[in-house]
């Protein structure tokens, strides 16, 4: 089976890349267009890690065939800060210290992202049940649910 | 996975002319969240990946004279931000939505849900319950199948070879129509169902219940449509007797299996309790409509 060329829109730049049937988003992400950002944890869409935003949908790269993406826009981590600018989360996460190894921060990063995009309010339940889907072994998760709250209020200009 | 091919067609009749003319197997992929993991695991063996998300039938949710058709590869988050079948089918709507996280989601699928065959499958008892119909194309044209009628045993469907599933139909409901789907995980999110109802029932204008079908997941190699469960409500006002047959027909029916989530005499018993809760629901609901 000889390779698929696949034209994409990655973080608002246009990317393309040759893949395999059998490599999966994170795979083209990672191998074929050196975004490492995305981490891949478990790769059976237990962990988050590799979150990613494909046409404004929250969805696990590692559970995204890379060929699937053809013609479609994908939003990675790399696309969160602006240049030197981080993003409110990135900066509250920070701040908190809302990471210790940080494994699992890229995948929390752009799944808040996708939370606070519809839903600029959330509650601490609605927080915690959106991230269910996204592993911490390391902070105890408490202090990423105070990041984002933090960094809603930030991006409501209420801090 | 090696050698694995990939098309995504966008019409019915082009997947089933892959379906019946790929060289080894062919298998259909909606959101990939069941198929991708057990291609990667080796569980599955398979030479072509058919992607029937760019079908527009498969896709969409249209509100139709007499009900509802629900696309097969519509996700949990376009069902559940799908204000009108909320509205009529809150069961069938939560059962979907229960499925894995926010990022499962975004890709999880009803007919994946059905097709994987999973005993546990929290999109199915409530889908049961509706009386939903599954519209199935093939090779020889199409049919329309109950859905308990798909799943014939863990992982295997009555789909014939060539078949696929083009969508879903969630009737209309008289008045005084409600339904629920509840199930029973250890955890608060993420996890596999010990034991899944869902309840679909119609009250006349004194409350009698005239029309009920209780589907229960993860007790039997199947989800099953329980007669005996639906015989215990009709005909009654839903009162604590009633409500106590239901529950002895809900755990008779079972004969589940013996793991770390649930033994067999605890998930007998759970099912009798949650056939109720999930009666209660869908009591209330009935009640408002
Ligand atoms: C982290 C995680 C958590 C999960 N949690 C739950 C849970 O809580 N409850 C639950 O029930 N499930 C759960 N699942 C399983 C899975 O997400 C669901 O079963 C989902 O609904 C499958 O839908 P899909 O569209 O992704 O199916 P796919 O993976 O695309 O397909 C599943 C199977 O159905 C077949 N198929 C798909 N569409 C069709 C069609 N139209 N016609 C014929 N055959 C078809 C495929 O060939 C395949 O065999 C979870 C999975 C993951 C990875
Ligand atoms: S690597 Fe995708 S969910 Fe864990
Ligand atoms: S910081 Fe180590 S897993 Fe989250």
């Amino acid at each position: 089976m000889a390779k698929h060329h696949v034209e994409a829109i990655i973080n608002g730049d246009p990317a393309e890349f040759l893949c395999g049937t059998e490599q999966t988003l994170l795979d083209c992400l990672r191998d074929e267009l050196s975004l490492t950002g995305s981490k891949e944890g478990c790769s059976s869409g237990d962990c988050g890690a590799c979150s990613v935003i494909l046409d404004g949908r929250l969805v696990c790269a590692c559970l995204v065939l890379g060929v699937e993406v053809n013609g479609k826009k994908v939003e990675t981590i790399e696309g969160v800060a602006k240049g030197d600018d981080l993003h409110p989360l990135q900066k509250h996460f920070l701040q908190e210290a809302a990471l210790q190894c940080g494994i699992c921060t890229p995948g929390f990063i752009v799944a808040a992202k996708a939370l606070l995009k519809e839903n600029p309010h959330p509650t601490e339940t609605e927080i915690r049940y959106w991230l269910a889907g996204n592993l911490c072994r390391c902070t105890g998760y408490d202090k990423i649910i105070t990041a984002v709250q933090k960094a809603a209020a930030e991006m409501r200009g209420e801090s | 996975m090696a050698n694995l091919d990939y098309s995504s067609p966008s019409s019915v009749k082009e997947v089933v002319k892959i379906l019946t003319t790929a060289k080894g197997k062919a298998k259909v992929m909606a959101g990939g969240t069941d198929l991708l993991v057990q291609l990667r695991a080796g569980r599955l063996k398979a030479s072509t990946i058919v992607d029937v998300k760019n079908i527009s039938e498969l896709r969409t949710i249209k509100k139709e004279k007499n009900g509802f058709t629900i696309g097969a590869a519509v996700s949990g988050a376009e069902l559940g931000a799908h204000k009108a079948v909320n509205k009529a089918w809150p069961g069938v709507v939560e059962g979907l939505e229960l499925i894995g996280s926010t990022q499962i989601q975004g890709r999880a699928s009803l007919g994946g849900n059905l097709c994987n065959g999973s005993p546990a499958a929290d999109g199915v008892p409530g889908m049961i319950a509706a009386g939903a119909t599954c519209l199935i194309a093939g090779p020889k044209g199409t049919r329309t199948v109950p859905v308990e009628k798909i799943v014939v045993s863990p992982g295997r469907t009555s789909l014939k070879s060539g078949e696929f599933l083009v969508s879903f139909f969630l009737p209309n409901r008289p008045k005084k129509s409600g339904d629920a789907y509840l199930r029973f995980i250890p955890r608060t999110e993420m996890d596999i169902a010990v034991v899944g109802v869902g309840v679909s029932l119609t009250l006349d204008k004194k409350g009698m219940c005239t029309d009920a079908r209780v589907s229960l997941g993860a007790v039997a190699p199947t989800a099953l449509l329980v007669k005996n469960c639906a015989n215990a409500l009709i005909g009654t006002n839903i009162d604590e007797d009633a409500l106590n047959a239901l529950s002895e027909a809900a755990s008779s029916a079972c004969n589940p299996i013996d793991d770390k989530r649930g033994t067999i005499k605890y998930r007998t018993k759970v099912a009798g309790v949650l056939a109720r809760r999930a009666t209660v629901i869908a009591l209330k609901r009935a009640r408002k409509n």
